[in-house]
């Protein structure tokens, strides 16, 4: 049951990249690109996703998961050197490519090669990021 | 063009909804990063059948509706070097900073986390730096 609702949720999720235009990556180029022909539409997307979003997290008081379990706890308010150099790695590969790994994963149907260039590179990425955490909390806790 | 936003708002209700149906059913953060870099470095494999099959489901279910269009164009880079040297970064970046997008931008801002909104805002202006150097400045994208 689990899985099946994983599967309806992804679903969900890769189908509505596709209908929003997330999937394009000239169309979220052209959110960041404040300095040149600006595109707002991630802004819609964004906020389209965030209301349902915020309706669920009150839904949640109260109560447990249809499945079963417990709801996330509430995060940490602990920021952390991680966060940061993480975002903005990140953000820059972003913008960089125009793909995200939401976007990355729903893509792959339609998105030629390259598609498949930008995941595998992406997993390696993920793959190396437990040591380089460990080397940022290192430098931070050195400075 | 002028529609753009309209299918936004759509889409987006769809992914917001996404979010929803994995927080109250399975109980889960629908952050795209975390599920597969849960299972590239190994931290989520007891919750390996939930998270190959959100992914199953990612990749697979938009192909019965991409017939619906005419055309559907990522306009994907085809230097590789830039999607490789890109998609390091942001399988990094997005670990290293526990969230992307989804998990940050939908899940975090949505209950008003302040990690998500401090992510939010740090990927956002090195998106934008990125793109006026990559773009306006080097011209290599």
């Amino acid at each position: 049951m689990r899985a099946l609702f994983a599967f309806v949720a992804g679903g969900i999720f890769g189908t509505g990249l596709l209908v929003s235009g997330m999937t394009d990556t000239r169309k979220v180029q052209g959110w960041l690109d404040v300095f040149g022909d600006w595109d707002p539409t991630l802004a819609f997307v964004l906020g389209g996703a965030i209301i349902p979003m915020a309706i669920a997290w009150r839904f949640t008081v109260g109560r447990r998961p249809q499945l079963g379990g417990e709801f996330p706890p509430p995060p940490e308010p602990k920021l952390g050197h991680n966060l940061v150099v993480g975002s903005l790695l990140f953000g820059a590969g972003w913008g960089l490519a125009g793909l995200c790994p939401g976007p990355a994963m729903a893509s792959l149907s339609y998105g030629g090669l390259g598609g498949f260039v930008f995941l595998a590179a992406m997993m390696a990425g993920m793959f190396a990021a437990p040591p380089v955490r460990g080397w940022v909390d290192g430098l931070a806790g050195s400075s | 063009m002028e529609q753009d936003w309209i299918w936004g708002l759509v889409g987006g209700g769809l992914i917001g909804t996404a979010a929803a149906v994995y927080l109250l059913i399975n109980g889960r953060i629908m952050g795209a990063s975390g599920i597969l870099g849960g299972l590239v470095d190994g931290s989520g494999w007891h919750h390996w059948a939930e998270r190959v099959a959100f992914i199953v489901g990612i990749v697979l279910v938009p192909i019965a509706f991409v017939p619906l269009y005419t055309e559907v164009d990522t306009h994907i880079s085809s230097n590789y070097a830039v999607l490789i040297v890109a998609g390091l970064l942001v399988g990094v970046g997005s670990r290293l900073a526990n969230g992307c997008t989804s998990g940050h931008g939908v899940c975090g801002i949505s209950r008003f986390s302040l990690r998500g909104i401090v992510a939010t805002v740090f990927y956002l202006m090195a998106g934008g730096v990125a793109v006026l150097l990559f773009k306006h400045i080097l011209g290599v994208i």
